[in-house]
């Protein structure tokens, strides 16, 4: 079983498997935060529940961080790899020719997802924590819908978040669908679960990016 | 037609490379891309210059011999032909022609456009045969029923050249096509399921040691390669070698 990880195939199974959980994650991200657009009492429920249960707080949430680390650690190694596998480089290459921009710039458009998961970090998990563990406030099941909009006042903010929503759907266009083919999946359903997954490519970021602006366009007025 | 060349020279593994410029006039629509070599040295033996090495061997899309690194392409702009078969129709009168040696650190530059493939051949001895006793006592292949579809399939697995395309167009030069091709044409067939965990652990582990990249399923394989060797095969050698692994 070792061999697996020293594999060219096995790296590329590692990230297609760390890249799916992380597709998994998106959706229930996704699902959550669209409820503080259509029915924010749910959205402070299912905020506090996620805040407060041990299970999500000291199991889940670690195992989603260490799937984010090695995702990215791994783009890394292999980016690296490949480069260095050219050996000397083309005076002229023609990438456009045969492969899509998506699939040939995962690096770039995976390091800004990765520089916006450093802003979302400091905006609302720095923020939890200081809550909760540093300033030990009582715990509020009310709070989150007003503070999540609160946050979309800048322009700015919203602008780096729907930019890095574009850049997540580029990513998301290219490796969601490729998992399958790094699986083995490649039969009669592939151009169905082709299609399928590109969709979500598409579908997801722009969710996010409609919560975004949605609540900068409107404001909690007291 | 008059074109404007620009082709690496390189004296030899240890030297290090230029692009160099040469202007070639009278080139006609219907030479093969090769042929308008042989007339450019033709034009430099004469002169008393070095002429242009470049591999080539059955000059009719056979062999996987010819190479070359064509505007940026492996075997140039068109597509499921090898440079040998690639007509000078396809350019225009003034155009300028880049012409570089397939680049990947496992095909070292032996001499301006000449590389060293033999890593490809490492690959093969690793687990790219049968184990049949010769003694003799040789069954008849055609003797064992196999399906039409998987027969078909098997051959289209085997049409891989090996002329390594595949490698100079992936941007992360990975050998994973023509490996899977030659996992492949034997994984379909009976007489390829006996031996079939050790040949796909040795040759993907002969593939990473040769040096070749990670494929990260960019697809430009299977567009540039010009037997049209699909993305169907690295599927089943991931899946051919996942289950290879579980089962040690
Ligand atoms: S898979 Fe295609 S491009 Fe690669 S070596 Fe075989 S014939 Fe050439
Ligand atoms: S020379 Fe044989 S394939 Fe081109």
């Amino acid at each position: 079983m070792s061999g697996l990880i020293k594999s060219s195939i096995a790296r590329k199974l590692v990230m297609a498997l760390s890249g799916l959980f992380l597709v998994v994650f998106l959706t229930q991200h996704f699902v959550i935060n669209f409820t503080s657009v259509i029915a924010p009492e749910t959205f402070n429920q299912w905020s506090h529940f996620m805040g407060y249960n041990p299970l999500v707080q000291f199991v889940l949430q670690p195992i989603l961080i260490a799937g984010v680390v090695i995702h990215f650690v791994m783009g890394f190694i292999l980016e690296a790899q490949n480069k260095s596998a050219r050996g000397v480089s083309y005076v002229k290459y023609n990438g456009g020719a045969n492969a899509s921009w998506m699939s040939r710039n995962m690096i770039y458009t995976g390091l800004v997802v990765l520089a916006f998961l450093g802003l979302h970090f400091y905006d609302f998990w720095v923020h939890e924590m200081a809550y909760k563990y540093v300033e030990v406030k009582a715990e509020d099941p009310t709070r989150y819908h007003a503070e999540t909009v609160e946050k979309f006042a800048p322009i700015w903010r919203t602008l780096l978040y729907v930019v890095s929503f574009v850049l997540l759907s580029l990513h998301l266009w290219h490796g969601f669908a490729s998992s399958f083919q790094s699986m083995g999946v490649n039969n009669k359903y592939s151009p169905v679960i082709q299609k399928i997954a590109k969709i979500f490519a598409v579908v997801i970021p722009l969710g996010f990016a409609f919560i975004a602006i949605y609540h900068h366009l409107n404001p909690i007025t007291h | 037609m008059k074109l404007f060349l620009k082709i690496w020279r390189q004296k030899d593994a240890s030297t290090k490379g230029q692009m160099v410029d040469y202007t070639l006039d009278g080139v006609e629509g219907d030479m093969s891309f090769l042929e308008m070599l042989d007339i450019l040295n033709e034009d430099l033996i004469n002169k008393g210059e070095e002429p242009v090495e470049f591999d080539h061997d059955c000059r009719e899309g056979i062999c996987g011999t010819c190479s070359l690194q064509i505007n940026g392409e492996p075997h140039g702009p068109d597509r499921l032909v090898t440079t040998c078969q690639l007509h000078m129709r396809k350019f225009n009168d003034g155009d300028t022609i880049v012409i570089e040696p397939f680049r990947a650190k496992a095909f070292p530059v032996i001499k301006d456009l000449i590389v060293d493939r033999s890593s490809f051949d490492r690959i093969q001895q690793a687990g790219g045969y049968i184990s049949v006793n010769t003694s003799g006592n040789t069954v008849d292949a055609n003797a064992i029923p196999i399906e039409k579809h998987a027969a078909d399939s098997a051959m289209d697995s085997a049409t891989c050249i090996g002329c390594g395309a595949c490698v100079a167009a992936c941007k992360n030069a990975s050998a994973m096509l023509f490996t899977s091709a030659k996992v492949s044409q034997f994984a379909q067939l009976p007489q390829g399921r006996v031996e079939a965990t050790d040949r796909v652990m040795n040759m993907v582990r002969q593939m990473d040691l040769e040096g070749f990249g990670n494929c990260t399923n960019t697809g430009a394989c299977e567009v540039e390669c010009p037997k049209g060797i699909s993305l169907e095969n690295i599927a089943r050698m991931n899946r051919e070698y996942l289950a290879a692994s579980v089962k040690g």
